[in-house]
Order: C-alpha cells, then sequence, then structure tokens
C-alpha cells in the first residue's frame, strides 16, 4: 500500500502504540495478585499512568485538536466525542478499553486516509494529461521548455511516444495518436500534415512539427484539468445534507449522551457509573465519520469512474441528476445521427445503370458545396468514378430547386428536387424507395430516369444505447430535429424514440425543450430532463436543461463550457455509461447511509441497554466506517 | 475575482464543511468552496482587499484545524 510519511508514521506509532498495550496488559496479569496489597487509589494510579503511555502515543493529536476546538468554541466534533469517551473509560477503571478505543479509532482514520488518497489519485490520473514540457527547436537542437512558456504560432516538435502538450496545427510530419487519455477510447487515430490536433493525446509514431494555435492556459488539456479539479466544489443533495446533518447530529448525541449518564441513575436509582459507563460507549457509537467520509468519497469514485471512460460530470450534483432523469431530449444531428450525408439508395428506371445515374447527378452538384452535393460526389468517387470537366458545357443552379446540366453532346440533365421536376412538367417515376431521406432527382428532358436517397446515417451504437436507457429506467425520450417528418419519424421508428418534433428551427429547439420540461416538472417536481446535443449551436439548451450533456465535444470550448457532462468521444452508449455510473454511485451512498445509520442506531440502543461494550462500541464506529469507505471505493473498479 | 488555492493536510471532510462555512462568513467573500476531495479552495472575493481577505481566510482555516495549510 502507497502511503506518504504522515500516515507511515501513523502506522508506526500505531503498531509501537499495540506493542505497549500488549505488553502492559500481560504484566498486570502477571503482577494482580500483589497489587492487590496495595491500596485501591495507587492501583489505579499505577494503572492510569502505565496505560497512558500507549494511549498517548496515539491519541495526544486526537486530544490536541479537541482542546483546541473547545478553545475556538467547536465544541463537538469527532476529537471532542473520542477525547470524551477514553478519558471517561479511564475514570471508570477500563483502562485497555480506553487505550484500545484510541488504536482503534487512529486505525480507522489512518484507513480512510488512504483510501481518500488513493481514490484522489485515481481521478487525478487525469491529471496525467497534463504535459510536463514542450520541445522547441533551437539552432537544430530541441530544447525543453514548460508549456506554459509557449506563445501562438510558435513551432513545437514531438517526438513518438511523447504526449503532445499543446492544441495546434501538424506543419510537418504524420502520425498515428492515441488518444484514450482524453476519450477512453484507445483507437490510433491518423492524422496527418495541416490537420489540427489536441493537446493530451498521445503521438505514437514519427516526428510531429506542430504549430501552436492556443496557449496552455486555453488548452484543450488545461481546460479538461480545470473541469476536473471543479468538479467536487459542486455538491449533490446528498453531501449537503450530510454535512447539515452532522451540524445537529453531534450535539444532539451528546445532550443523548448526557440524559443516558444521568437520567436513569436519578429515577432507577442506580449506579452513576455504570450509566456512565454506558453513555460513553453511546457516544463512541455515535461518531459520524462513516457517513461524512463515505458520501463524497463515492461520489468523487463516480466521477472517477466516469472520467476513465471519457465522460466528464462536472460536478456530484451533475451524477446525481443523470441518474434520476426520467426524461430525455436528444437533438437528432449529431448524437443520434452522424451528421453525415450518404447516399442510402439508388433507384433507377428501365435503361439506365446506378452508376451512370450517379456520375449524371456529380457531374451535375460538381462545384457543389453542400452537404448533399457532397454526398453524391463523395459515393460517386467511392465508386471509382472520375469528373470528367470535358464532358460538360455548363451547368445551371436553380435556387431551391436544383441544377440544369448541359451536356457536351447537347443532352440537357435536371438534378434536384421534385419542384424541379414539377416545373418542368415531368413526372416522377412509379418505382418506391425503401429508405428514407432527401430525394435527389436525375431528369432528362422527355422524362425522370431515377432518383437517389441521401440520409444522415444513424450511428451503429444509437438504437442499443436507447434500449439500454429505458432498461435503466428512462421513461421518455425525445427527439427534436429539423428534418421533414417523414425522415424524422422513420429515424424514431427505428431508434425506438417515444416522441418526436421535426421541422424544427434551430430556435424552435430551445422553446421545446422548455415545453418538455415544463410538462415533466407539472407531473413531478422532483423530474430531471437530460438534453443531449452535439454540442454545435445548441449551448442555450445544454444550459437551460437540468442536465446538459455535450457529445464528441472534444476540442469544442463552446460545449465543453455550456454542458453539464462532456462527452469526449461521440458514441451515443456513453450516455448509457454515465447513467449507469451515477445509478450504481446513488445506490452506493444509498447503502451507506443506510448501513451505517442503522448499525449505529441499534448498536446505540444496544449500548444504553448495556448489551454492548466498548469493543463493540469500537467496531460500531471504525468497522462501520471502513466498510462504508470500502463500499465507496468500489466505484473506482467500474468498467463497462 | 476568482482564485483556486491548493491545501496540504485537509485532512477531514467534516473540517472541509466547517471551513467552508468559516470563509463564506468573512466579509468581502462572495463564494467560497473547499473540496475535501480535491483538496483546493475556490473563492470569489471583491477585487480591492483581496491580501486582506486571504489573510482572515488562512486564519479562519487554521481556526478550524491548525495543520492544514493554504498554498498561497
Amino acid at each position: 500500500m502507497d502511503m506518504n510519511k504522515k500516515q507511515k508514521r501513523t502506522l508506526r506509532n500505531i503498531l509501537i502504540s499495540i506493542f505497549i498495550l500488549i505488553v502492559i496488559s500481560i504484566v498486570f496479569k502477571l503482577v494482580d495478585d500483589r497489587l492487590t496489597d496495595l491500596p485501591d487509589y495507587a492501583v489505579r494510579i499505577i494503572k492510569t499512568a502505565a496505560y497512558l503511555v500507549p494511549y498517548l502515543i496515539v491519541g495526544l493529536k486526537v486530544l490536541k485538536k479537541a482542546g483546541r476546538n473547545i478553545l475556538n468554541g467547536r465544541v463537538f466534533d469527532e476529537n471532542f466525542l473520542m477525547t470524551l469517551a477514553t478519558i471517561g473509560a479511564f475514570a471508570l477503571g477500563e483502562y485497555t478499553e480506553a487505550a484500545a478505543v484510541m488504536i482503534f479509532y487512529q486505525i480507522g482514520e489512518l484507513f480512510e486516509n488512504i483510501a481518500v488518497n488513493k481514490s484522489r489519485t485515481a481521478i487525478t490520473s487525469l491529471v496525467k494529461l497534463r504535459p510536463d514540457y514542450a520541445n522547441i527547436e533551437v539552432d537544430g537542437e530541441l530544447k525543453k521548455v514548460d508549456p506554459e512558456d509557449v506563445k501562438v504560432d510558435d513551432i513545437i516538435v514531438v517526438l513518438a511516444g511523447e504526449k503532445i502538450p499543446l492544441d495546434g496545427v501538424i506543419v510537418e510530419g504524420e502520425s498515428y495518436i492515441n488518444t484514450s487519455a482524453l476519450t477512453g477510447e484507445s483507437v490510433p487515430r491518423r492524422v496527418v500534415c495541416k490537420e489540427e490536433i489536441l493537446s493530451g493525446c498521445i503521438n505514437e509514431q514519427g516526428i510531429l512539427k506542430i504549430k501552436v494555435t492556443k496557449e496552455f492556459g486555453e488548452s484543450t488539456v488545461a481546460k479538461i484539468l480545470d473541469m476536473v479539479e471543479n468538479a467536487s466544489t459542486r455538491k449533490s443533495r446528498q453531501e449537503s445534507f450530510i454535512t447539515r446533518f452532522a451540524k445537529y447530529y453531534t450535539p444532539f448525541v451528546v445532550f443523548a449522551a448526557v440524559v443516558v449518564a444521568f437520567l436513569p441513575p436519578l429515577i432507577l436509582s442506580q449506579s452513576f457509573s455504570m450509566w456512565i459507563g454506558r453513555a460513553l460507549i453511546f457516544l463512541v457509537i455515535s461518531c459520524p465519520c462513516a457517513l461524512v467520509i463515505s458520501v463524497p468519497l463515492s461520489f468523487f469514485g463516480g466521477i472517477g469512474a466516469a472520467s476513465n471512460h471519457g465522460i466528464l460530470v462536472k460536478g456530484s450534483n451533475y451524477l446525481e441528476a443523470v441518474a434520476k432523469a426520467d426524461t430525455i431530449i436528444f437533438d437528432k444531428t449529431g448524437t443520434l445521427t452522424k451528421g453525415v450525408f450518404e447516399v442510402n439508395e439508388i433507384v433507377t428506371d428501365d435503361g439506365i445503370s446506378e452508376d451512370e445515374l450517379l456520375s449524371l447527378a456529380a457531374y451535375a452538384e460538381r462545384y457543389s458545396n453542400h452537404p448533399i452535393g457532397i454526398s453524391i460526389k463523395e459515393e460517386f468517387e467511392k465508386r471509382g468514378g472520375i469528373i470528367d470537366n470535358d464532358k460538360i458545357k455548363n451547368s445551371n443552379e436553380i435556387a431551391g430547386k436544383g441544377i440544369e446540366l448541359t451536356l457536351i453532346d447537347g443532352n440537357i440533365v435536371y438534378v434536384g428536387n421534385s419542384k424541379l421536376l414539377s416545373d418542368m412538367g415531368i413526372k416522377t417515376i412509379e418505382k418506391q424507395s425503401n429508405s428514407y431521406g432527401t430525394i435527389v432527382y436525375v431528369a432528362d428532358k422527355e422524362k425522370c430516369r431515377g432518383f437517389i436517397v441521401i440520409s444522415d446515417t444513424v450511428k451503429e451504437d444509437a438504437k442499443a444505447a436507447i434500449e439500454r436507457l429505458k432498461s435503466q429506467g428512462i421513461i421518455n425520450t425525445v427527439m427534436l430535429t429539423g428534418d421533414r417528418k417523414k425522415t424524422a419519424d422513420a429515424v424514431a421508428l427505428e431508434l425506438g424514440i417515444d416522441t418526436v418534433y421535426s421541422e424544427l428551427l434551430p430556435a424552435d429547439k430551445l422553446s421545446k425543450l422548455e415545453g418538455v420540461m415544463k410538462e415533466e416538472k407539472a407531473k413531478d417536481e422532483g423530474a430531471k430532463v437530460i438534453f443531449v446535443g452535439d454540442g454545435i449551436n445548441d449551448a442555450p439548451s445544454l444550459i437551460r436543461a437540468d442536465v446538459g450533456i455535450a457529445m464528441g465535444a472534444l476540442g469544442q470550448d463552446a460545449a465543453i463550457e455550456a454542458a453539464d457532462i462532456v462527452l469526449m468521444d461521440d458514441n451515443p452508449k456513453r450516455i448509457a455509461t454515465v447513467n449507469t455510473i451515477g445509478r450504481k454511485t446513488l445506490r452506493i451512498v444509498m447503502e451507506n447511509i443506510v448501513f451505517a445509520l442503522g448499525v449505529k442506531l441499534l448498536a446505540m440502543v444496544l449500548g444504553v441497554l448495556g448489551l454492548a461494550g466498548m469493543w463493540f462500541a469500537v467496531f460500531a464506529d471504525v468497522g462501520v466506517s471502513v466498510i462504508a469507505i470500502l463500499n465507496s471505493m468500489r466505484m473506482l473498479r467500474f468498467h463497462e | 475575482m476568482k482564485k483556486r488555492f491548493d491545501m496540504v493536510d485537509l485532512d477531514c471532510a467534516n473540517c472541509a464543511a466547517k471551513m467552508e462555512e468559516a470563509i463564506n462568513k468573512i466579509e468581502g467573500v462572495e463564494s467560497a468552496t473547499v473540496s475535501f476531495m480535491a483538496q483546493k479552495l475556490s473563492i470569489e472575493t471583491a477585487e480591492e482587499d483581496f491580501d486582506k481577505i486571504m489573510k482572515q481566510v488562512v486564519k479562519a482555516v487554521k481556526k478550524v484545524d491548525a495543520d492544514c495549510e493554504v498554498v498561497l
């Protein structure tokens, strides 16, 4: 186990103290008979002095803290509870117990400390992202400099195996880069000259020269680190509950202990020492450490688990909200679909082949930079076609309708939508398409020769992601899109989306989102609504929703800024992953709260009834803490 | 002005909550959070008097846990 200096010192003290305690106990067992000759007070003094040694070795720190807190007017805390209980035990003549309680308390603290540090390291392993240096070429030699000192437009050199320290554009070289530190997925990506490149990735081979486009403070890595470090400052409801709870709880239990110590002896006229003993046991059990530590630890673990999957959660509160959400709204393009148009189907009339039809369309669209035109050209090139400009006489764009292409042999071809055809008085062909999407007709002067169906392709994992979300308790799935109703409905049906709002203008999306939110909140005030967007033009919706999730946000600053949860890659299954992580985290938190409070409550009752001794009390405190912490740490091992 | 500081030897979650409460009560502090897990203090204050406010912050931290340091 990795321990720092302070922890090692504590461990050493604990071991020494245990050893001394055992020795003292044995010695007193052996000499017990002879001690009976001494007067009672002398035995007490000797025993107290002896047991104080192991007690103070571990407990001095605690006593000091308790004393200082009292001086500062902060009476009720763990240190105080432990001090009071152990001093009380000394007074009652339970020397071994007094020392043992302190030792166990310190073991618990040490364990907590190690556990917290461990999860902290696990999360800050993201800090591994932080580049230590950047290489700059000076007089033909590489010089290592602090990334913070590199300015925009400087040229940096990244060798094979090195981290890319700053965002920039490749000016020389090509390579495969590993984005796993950012996205959680280790698929090497090929990068070539002139391509933009993000800091935090690892250059797997070859030498890259990069022109820096952003200063370190503005770079992707710096932004991500900033977010992760800030994450734990946004607290979940459970965390605030526990802090508030602890504030009232400690004074309450101290008061209850006083009642236990004095009321029964006065009423039942039993011995004070018995009831004071019970009150002390009650105090040791009541220590709230298990809760106070394990709740934030669980959330921290959840955020850590998420970041291992390329999911950045900006705060515990969002992890909580995403777990409790019952409605999820997708902005279709870029989240469920690739946002890239592809030729889906080519339907031809008799007498013309698919390739011929496609070539005519590609010729017409040769100068087009509209996504649909581009997709036609791409499909044409993919099938091995080359646009031969010598065959084209000219082409005219008919705004909003299509293109009129005149070939060198005098033939005229119309490529465009149904309006173009009806303008020209041409009937569409009778054959129907099986797929949905945008339809581009190709016709000559006499008749329609066929059409090409172009659609935004659905992501492979989208359907599975939605199914999983539904099985995890998302009741309502909504899709927003600017697409035609027919196209949108087809996509929704394919993916199993419940509600579709189609033909929306960009501005409508926010009002639809607000509409859905209002509806859900009317049904249930605590309802949480997730909005998922691709980060382009949907910042207002990302901000407005209870939880805004931006997908594929790598390198998109506006999206990273606006979203509450950022998915570094654009795989929809990550939405289900973060939902799972949130649910798991909440479950662990609830388990800990119920378990710790349950055991403590039971133990306190047993303590008051005199059925639980000091040893049991120590278990109920330290044991419960340790179990709760171990439970919290399960989150760190989460992997799918 | 928004600033973030590292905290060393912030040992208990409860103390972090107490520090946060105390720091938020200091005059001139607009908002402050003490993150036990990240061992960080994030604080937003009025532009002027920053040094004076930070002195009080350190004092407030020390009052809760004398071993804890704010790295200024």
